[in-house]
This record gives structure tokens, C-alpha cells and sequence, in this order.
């Protein structure tokens, strides 16, 4: 039985909570929190939710937020994951603005933004390499799966092609033989 | 100082509401229009305003379009004098961006999430989800490079490197709580240690 949120409120104080511990990116927290604590998600789930977030216009985990809150309750269930993703953290946000306009620049107050700025990049790959399991099970086998996934690393990082050409032209060819290899093995299903 | 006035909270709102459908991928992907915008051609902050604004940011926790309210929010204070006016403003000029941000790109959301509630089960959708898989686990992944080879210093940056390298290891293979990470990062990062 998977585990699933029981109200609005729930859903709003569980984005809330992982929202305000997301320094330098929510990804890592969300995936501790609602794949690994709560169970609402399986990784290979929280993947394919991620997918949709992506392609879509706005902050990938603010979209997932929306997505997840509107598949259990709806348009409420929608503005409950979007308000707790937002709502404190803009309030934290707010009182620290109103510090720095006082308070102004200090050199430990750089160096602790470039320490957290190094621990929160690492946090985001070691997300990525968790998620990366669940590509074990996909359609496509797990070679073609790595190879694409190694393909895409390098036209993003390495050669910097803009992620809208590679969603268009790398995702969607990679959609299309997942569409193709699931089809095949449902039509051979249906003659066994 | 800026003329403070409806005329230009609606063209601030206007302006965010146009960046909303462009930020695919995150608020990182909107920053150097944002910054010809706001910097170059209105002039409604400096470059060293901008700047903060991302630092500010990222020093806060939740997710990283909140630099836009950041941005919003020295909008205001460039548009008033005296402390307390200033909060008032720059929370205004914060919440303005951010509805103006969130806005078209929430609902586009919120109507794709029902549409794709509602043919989950059919195989365009299921394929389309998988099929992204592999491009998603590389895309987080490259954001985390691009962010790390920006520092490539290597006499001054080589900490850099290793915090960020021990940080994947942590995460990857043990259950360390996130926050003990971040916070070793801030203490070594404040004593100069990064």
C-alpha cells in the first residue's frame, strides 16, 4: 500500500516543512522527504512527476508541488503545495532582506554563502545518482537508458546546448522509442 | 530614485508575468534577461543590487524563483527613502514579482496536472513520463556541474571542489541529515575554510 497524504493541511505543512529546509535547492529535501520519509512517491515515480515539471513553464519544484496537491485534492490540494512551497519561505525571506538592508555586507557572511553554495551543489548530484536506480527498470533496458542519460550530460554540461533543444530533440526521441518498446511488449502481451 | 506609482508596479507586474512562461527549467534560465531588463534598460536597481538580490536568495531556504521577489524587493526600496518605508515598499515590490512570476506558469501547471491526471493510464502519457526519465536524472546532475565549474580557480577553489565532492559521496551513500551538511558548508565557508 503506498502511503498518500490525508488532508490539505498535511500536504501544506509537508511542502512547507521541506520547502524552509531547501538551502540552495529543494530538490534534495524533497526527494528525502517525500520518497524516502513519507513514501508518497517511489523514485521511479517521483521521475516521471518530475518529467512534467520540467517541461513546463516556472521552478520545476514549485510545478511538482502543484501537480502532487492536485492529483489528491484537486485545485485546493493544488494552491495547498503551492502556498506551503512558498508562503514561509517568503516570509523567512522577507525579515532577512530587511537584515541585510541594515546590516549590509560581511566577509564571514560571504564565505558562509560560498560554503553552503559548494555542500548544496553536491547535494543536487547526489540526488541525481540516487535517482538515477530507478533507471534500472526502464522500458528501454538499462544500457540504452545509461546511454541516453550520459548523452544528455554531455550536451547540457559539457557542450552547454540549451535544455530546451535537448528536450526537444534527445527527450523526444527518447519518448518515442519508449512509446514504441512499451507498445510492442503490450500487443505481444495481449497474444500470449 | 524611481517615481513611485501605480504605472510602475504594474509594469513591474507585467514584466515578471512575461518572464513566468519563459523560465523553463527554473529561474537560473531567466537571469541574464532579467538582468538586461531590470539593470540595463529600466534601470530600476544597480548591478550590485542585482547581485545581492541572487546571494540573498540563495542564502535563504525555498525554492530558487524566490530571487525574483528578491529583485522585486529592491525595486521598492530604490522607490521610497527611510527604513521603515523601505520595508513596507520592498515587501510590495517582493509579493508584486512573485504573483507576477508564479502566476501563468501555476495555472499552465495546474491545467496540465489535470490533463495528465486524467490520461494517465494512456500510453502517449506513460511514455512521454518514461521516456523523460533518463533526460531528468542527466539534467539535475548537469546543474550541479555547471554550478561547480564555474570555480575554476584552482589555487583558491580546489575546497570547492573537494566540499562539494564529499557532499555527494554523504548523500549518495549514507542518510545524514541535509541540514548538518549545509550547516558545515556555512561554518567552514564563515571561517574561510571554503
Amino acid at each position: 500500500m503506498r502511503a498518500q497524504p490525508r488532508s490539505k493541511t498535511e500536504l501544506f505543512w509537508a511542502f512547507t516543512q521541506l520547502s524552509l529546509q531547501g538551502f540552495g535547492g529543494v530538490l534534495p529535501v524533497a526527494q528525502r522527504e517525500l520518497v524516502e520519509k513519507r513514501a508518497w512517491f517511489t523514485r521511479a515515480e517521483f521521475l516521471e512527476e518530475w518529467a512534467v515539471a520540467q517541461v513546463l513553464p516556472g521552478p520545476n519544484i514549485v510545478n511538482l508541488s502543484i501537480i502532487f496537491g492536485a492529483r489528491y485534492f484537486g485545485f485546493w490540494g493544488g494552491l495547498a503545495g503551492l502556498a506551503g512551497m512558498l508562503l514561509f519561505p517568503m516570509l523567512v525571506l522577507i525579515v532577512i532582506a530587511m537584515l541585510y538592508l541594515q546590516l549590509g555586507d560581511r566577509a564571514s557572511i560571504e564565505g558562509a554563502l560560498r560554503g553552503m553554495g559548494a555542500v548544496a551543489a553536491g547535494l543536487i548530484a547526489g540526488t541525481s545518482l540516487k535517482l538515477a536506480t530507478a533507471l534500472r527498470q526502464h522500458p528501454l533496458g538499462p544500457w540504452l537508458t545509461y546511454g541516453i542519460a550520459v548523452l544528455c550530460f554531455v550536451l547540457i554540461a559539457l557542450l552547454r546546448v540549451p535544455l530546451l533543444y535537448v528536450l526537444l530533440f534527445l527527450g523526444g526521441s527518447s519518448i518515442l522509442a519508449t512509446y514504441w518498446v512499451v507498445k510492442k511488449s503490450n500487443t505481444q502481451r495481449q497474444h500470449d | 530614485m524611481i517615481s513611485l506609482g501605480f504605472s510602475l508596479w504594474w509594469d513591474v507586474f507585467l514584466t515578471f508575468i512575461g518572464m513566468s512562461l519563459l523560465a523553463i527549467g527554473g529561474a537560473i534560465t531567466v537571469i541574464p534577461d532579467m538582468h538586461r531588463h531590470l539593470v540595463l534598460q529600466q534601470a530600476w536597481m544597480t548591478d550590485s543590487q542585482f547581485t545581492a538580490s541572487i546571494a540573498i536568495a540563495q542564502s535563504a531556504p525555498g525554492p530558487n524563483i524566490l530571487v525574483v521577489g528578491m529583485m522585486g524587493w529592491h525595486i521598492g526600496i530604490n522607490a521610497t527613502q527611510g527604513l521603515w518605508q523601505q520595508y513596507a515598499w520592498g515587501t510590495v515590490g517582493f509579493c508584486v514579482a512573485m504573483l507576477g512570476v508564479m502566476l501563468p506558469s501555476s495555472v499552465l501547471t495546474y491545467g496540465a496536472a489535470r490533463w495528465v491526471q486524467k490520461h494517465r493510464d494512456t500510453l502517449s502519457v506513460i511514455s512521454f513520463k518514461q521516456g523523460l526519465a533518463p533526460i531528468v536524472v542527466s539534467s539535475i546532475l548537469a546543474t550541479s556541474w555547471i554550478i561547480t565549474v564555474a570555480h575554476d580557480d584552482w589555487s583558491r577553489d580546489w575546497t570547492i571542489w573537494l566540499s562539494t565532492g564529499l557532499t555527494v559521496l554523504l548523500i549518495w551513500k549514507t542518510n545524514i541529515h541535509i541540514l548538518w551538511l549545509l550547516g558545515a558548508g556555512a561554518v567552514l565557508g564563515a571561517v574561510g575554510l571554503i
